[in-house]
């Protein structure tokens, strides 16, 4: 099910592939083609380091579907070292230890999966660096 | 442009309708209005709904709910804004009336949302925010709320419990609406002890999943007074929106929408926050109802809470929100939600609200959010 849809956002999903404005070289993701600093046109791919830090956190219980088997799971706004903000799930930590601000690295996990037959979406979570 | 007014309202109660559906429930609301006008007929039906495709499987929800009404032929459209949807379809017909295309026009928001699993209402919900950058990594719309919520605290040293006044106002307030879901007083206590959904927001901080139908009859002003004694001005009517997903906000605790949406309204009414009488807000969450409060002027920012830790939110206090239960008391059937505003913001100006009555009510705002921030309808209105 919705394998290209899945397939078209790889880059960003394995490797945090955005954008960097050729006109005020500020750093964009998720990429979006219209600068949102300066309204110019962006389009050169830049790959982000993957550093960043918990801007805010939330264990959240009752899980959307596709999701239930992993609820209770930890989802945070990550600032990233280059500037943006990026929303994910947090990993390899204990709930109650997380604290914004902390530093956390992006690692690439099974995101969701369709059914014991279906497609494993793999994608970006962070873990503490 | 032609000034335009209200002249009609309707509303089916709010709650779980496990024997009616979504064009009975949008049906009820629509003839209720309909009587309330004295009108048979309209030029125009616009329907608003978030959820029909995900939680009914059915779509082309306008022709749908024209036919169900009997209302042969009619101009008939859906609006979709996720939970701004309702408030959407009165712009709309605020555009044909102001803008002379039709004479009378029934607005209607409808959501069934109860026949569904949480997981599924889940998922519909989550379609409002960003699908491949949310969505996608398993965010709901409870844990986006929570983001803010957690940022909020952080940032201006609230504590959980602060944000219980909006919660227990709501249900204050609802005790006397026959039409809200939840007529209950709850307290500090019950608020501080609810049960967790996406830490820091727990049960009592978020609006229930409902099903309801609301809907509000439109007309030239200069037309009004031969269907009712009481028409309520329309005097402003805006729309803004923001990026859909929380993490492309310029500033994650300004919802620069709601500020833009707002500023438009007052500009277009002549008026200032100081100037409204009560505020219909969207308190989906109680994070969003301290936003909102910051956005559209009626506190500075971050202290959105302290106005409702001093009481100012309440009946009596300098800006009464969400007078008649709000959506966490009243109950949240999403896409029909902001019609819910209007209409009881009608009862307030038409002096019909009863045991909560404001005083001397003449200007009423009322505010529709869709997501966390991204469509923002405003709507400002005047008892003549």
């Amino acid at each position: 099910m919705e394998v290209a849809r899945f397939w078209r956002t790889n880059k960003q999903r394995y490797q945090l592939v955005g954008e960097e404005c050729p006109h005020c070289k500020g750093k964009i993701f998720p990429p979006r083609d219209i600068c949102p600093t300066c309204d110019k046109e962006a389009k050169v791919p830049y790959v982000f380091s993957g550093k960043g830090e918990v801007f805010s956190f939330s264990t959240l219980h009752q899980a959307p579907a596709g999701f239930e088997r992993y609820a209770p799971y930890t989802v945070a706004l990550v600032k990233l070292s280059e500037g943006p903000m990026v929303t994910a799930q947090l990993t390899d930590v204990d709930a109650s230890d997380v604290k914004i601000g902390m530093p956390v690295e992006m690692v690439t996990r099974v995101l969701r999966e369709d059914g014991e037959r279906g497609m494993l979406v793999y994608g970006y979570k962070f873990r503490p660096a | 442009m032609r000034d335009v007014s209200i002249i009609g309202i309707g509303q089916t109660i709010v709650g779980e309708h496990w024997d009616k559906s979504l064009r009975e429930l949008g049906y009820y609301a629509l003839a209720a209005a309909l009587k309330d006008a004295k009108l048979a007929r309209v030029d125009a039906l616009y329907v608003g709904n978030a959820h029909s495709g995900a939680l009914s499987n059915q779509e082309n929800v306008g022709a749908m709910i024209a036919d169900f009404a009997g209302l042969r032929g009619v101009e008939a459209l859906k609006i979709e804004a996720a939970g701004a949807s309702a408030a959407a379809a009165m712009r709309l017909g605020y555009i044909a009336v102001a803008g002379g295309l039709c004479d009378f026009v029934a607005c209607v928001g409808v959501e069934k949302m109860t026949d569904q699993q949480p997981s599924t209402q889940e998922s519909a919900l989550a379609m409002s925010a960003d699908g491949d950058y949310e969505a996608m990594q398993g965010l709901t719309t409870v844990s986006l709320n929570a983001l803010l919520m957690r940022r909020y605290m952080h940032e201006y040293g609230y504590t959980k419990a602060d944000f219980a006044p909006f919660a227990v106002n709501a249900h204050a307030n609802a005790i006397n609406n026959p039409f809200a879901m939840y007529r209950m007083n709850i307290s500090p206590k019950q608020f501080a002890e609810a049960k967790p959904l996406a830490d820091p927001i727990s049960m009592f901080d978020s609006s229930p999943v409902a099903d309801g139908a609301a809907c509000v009859i439109l007309a030239p002003s200069a037309l009004a007074k031969e269907f009712t004694d009481r028409p309520v001005r329309v005097r402003a009517s805006a729309v803004a929106t923001d990026t859909v997903g929380l993490h492309d906000r310029r500033d994650l605790l300004s919802l620069d929408g709601a500020a833009w949406s707002a500023q438009k309204a007052f500009a277009a009414a002549g008026v200032n926050p100081s100037d409204i009488d009560l505020f219909e807000l969207h308190d989906g969450f109680t994070i969003m109802s301290a936003l909102s409060l910051e956005a559209a002027g009626f506190a500075a920012r971050g202290k959105g809470v302290d106005l409702a830790l001093n009481g100012e939110i309440r009946l009596g206090g300098r800006i009464p929100i969400t007078t008649m239960g709000g959506m966490k008391a009243r109950g949240n059937p999403a896409g029909a939600s902001g019609l819910y505003q209007i209409v009881e913001a009608v009862q307030q100006l038409r002096g019909e609200a009863g045991a909560n009555q404001v005083a001397n009510a003449r200007l009423a705002m009322t505010q529709n959010i869709g997501g966390s921030g991204a469509t923002v309808v405003t709507s400002i209105l005047e008892r003549i």
